[in-house]
């Protein structure tokens, strides 16, 4: 019961994950962070296998830093999402796939667009307008299906994901504990203050 | 020891002694519980489940008829309800122009969710006993009376694999507008909104983001069908027609069994919704 969320608009792309890290039926952590910064201007988000989550993202964080260093440019988040699903597609045949989940989101530092890319454990990658993974797609795709638009703003961008939070809060059976969120524009990643408290009614 | 259940377990309310005039709502019928032939094994739902289900065993020698969207929600003006119109066997679609919402009389309304069939047969027979009630106590019998005559005939058929979720829906004089959820587990909940069947979630979200109980008639009209589109567009069993009823103190209103394929373009080409469906090739 992970939700990985993402939004794209005008001149952003928002990504949001549930901050719940459960094993069971346990909540282990409470603030957990399932995102990482590929560089400056990309963010990955994961859902999935307990121990493959991480080890996949930080390898491909290190790939991506690595890359960055050795040619002193950034990937673009195109051509980061294209590396990924060449991992996630080698992995799926090998003796150990990893079974791991991603929301890939960028503003590409040239163009200026912003992107999302939605990609799988079976190494399917598609570009998206918005997203989500696991349970949250069967509640929030209905939502972004009728609210969203292309070129919305971040005030509107941020009202369509608070539509989405308060929806899972309101139907998810199990409490994932709020969500993270991160804006990337064409200033690099920043951390949102969201505000996840207050209780939402059941109708 | 489920065989022992099996072969003395009754109904628990067959014996007991209940008021005269409450006695239809625990027996519905004479006796009709258990009439049906039975498959002669100690469980006959773990049968019927062998025999039936399609996603376990593709091969299965009998396909049921399921999957849905259906809705009904309470608002200021009375009760929206709202269902999809596909029929489906397994990956196949057997019908796109079923009737979900069945007309007990003129003020109540149920729809149907499930197996096709028992929602067909239940329904017409609570119809039946709806109108037996009428004639015998002169007045219209109670939303809640009548969704209880239902719960309590699929309860007394638990565990035999029946596959029903459906909604009753009425405006009395003594209830005003009532809405009833009741499954086949037996479940029978009072409530303002549900959305039932495999579209069901996709209709939560998008009724849930903008429900409010002060919605105007056209509002609440336009919101219940938004939401079956948003439904048939996303749920693969799902889909065909919108069949839109609004219920008020008069009794209940048709507003139409629209197909959804030209809703689907209007809204996404005059609305500027549904933004992830391009002809562009990635």
């Amino acid at each position: 019961m992970e939700v990985l969320l993402g939004i794209t608009g005008k001149d952003f792309t928002l990504i949001a994950a549930s901050k719940a890290a459960m094993r069971g039926a346990t909540v282990l952590k409470a603030a957990d962070d399932k995102t990482r910064s590929l560089n400056k201007h990309t963010l990955m988000a994961f859902s999935g296998e307990a121990g493959d989550t991480i080890q996949f993202a930080e390898y491909i964080q290190a790939n991506a830093q690595l890359y960055s260093m050795r040619n002193s440019i950034d990937l673009s988040p195109s051509a980061l999402a294209n590396f990924v699903r060449g991992e996630l597609a080698s992995s799926l045949r090998s003796r150990k796939p990893y079974n791991v989940n991603l929301l890939l989101g960028g503003v590409d530092p040239v163009t200026l667009k912003p992107s999302l890319y939605w990609l799988d454990y079976l190494a399917s990658l598609a570009p998206l307008p918005y997203a989500a993974h696991g349970y949250a797609q069967y509640y929030c795709l209905s939502i972004l299906d009728k609210h969203h638009h292309p070129d919305i703003d971040y005030e509107q961008g941020l009202k369509i994901l608070r539509m989405c939070t308060d929806e899972l809060k309101r139907r998810l059976p199990i409490d994932f504990k709020g969500m993270l969120v991160k804006v990337i524009t064409k200033d690099g990643i920043k951390e949102v203050e969201y505000f996840d408290e207050k209780p939402v009614a059941c109708p | 020891m489920d065989t022992l259940v099996a072969s003395y377990g009754r109904p628990m309310f067959e014996k007991e002694h209940v008021e005269e005039d409450q006695l239809e709502l625990y027996q519905p019928g004479p006796s009709l519980s258990l009439k049906f032939a039975m498959p002669p094994v100690a469980q006959p739902s773990a049968w019927l489940r062998a025999a039936t289900d399609d996603h376990a065993n593709p091969n299965c020698p009998i396909k049921i008829a399921h999957g849905t969207t259906t809705l009904a929600f309470r608002f200021q003006g009375g009760i929206i309800v709202a269902t999809d119109s596909r029929a489906t066997a397994g990956n196949w679609i057997a019908s796109q122009t079923v009737k979900k919402v069945i007309e007990i009389n003129s003020c109540l309304l149920g729809t149907m969710a499930g197996g096709a069939a028992d929602c067909q047969y239940w329904l017409a027979y609570l119809g039946m006993q709806c109108r037996l009630h009428e004639l015998r106590h002169k007045r219209r019998i109670s939303v809640a009376a009548a969704s209880k005559i239902l719960a309590n005939l699929v309860y007394s058929y638990k565990g035999m694999g029946l596959s029903m979720g459906t909604m009753c829906a009425g405006v009395t004089p003594s209830e005003g507008p009532a809405l009833y959820y009741i499954d086949s587990d037996g479940t029978r909940l009072a409530g303002n909104m549900f959305c039932v069947g495999s579209g069901q979630t996709f209709a939560y979200g998008v009724l849930d983001a903008e429900y409010k109980y002060d919605l105007s008639v056209d509002e609440a009209l336009a919101l219940g069908s938004r939401s079956i589109l948003a439904a048939t567009h996303r749920d693969a069993y799902s889909g065909g027609f919108i069949n839109l009823y609004h219920v008020k103190e008069e009794g209940w209103v048709k507003h139409g069994f629209n197909d959804t394929n030209p809703i689907f373009w209007k809204t996404k080409l005059e609305k500027g919704e549904f933004s992830n469906v391009t002809s562009e090739l990635v």
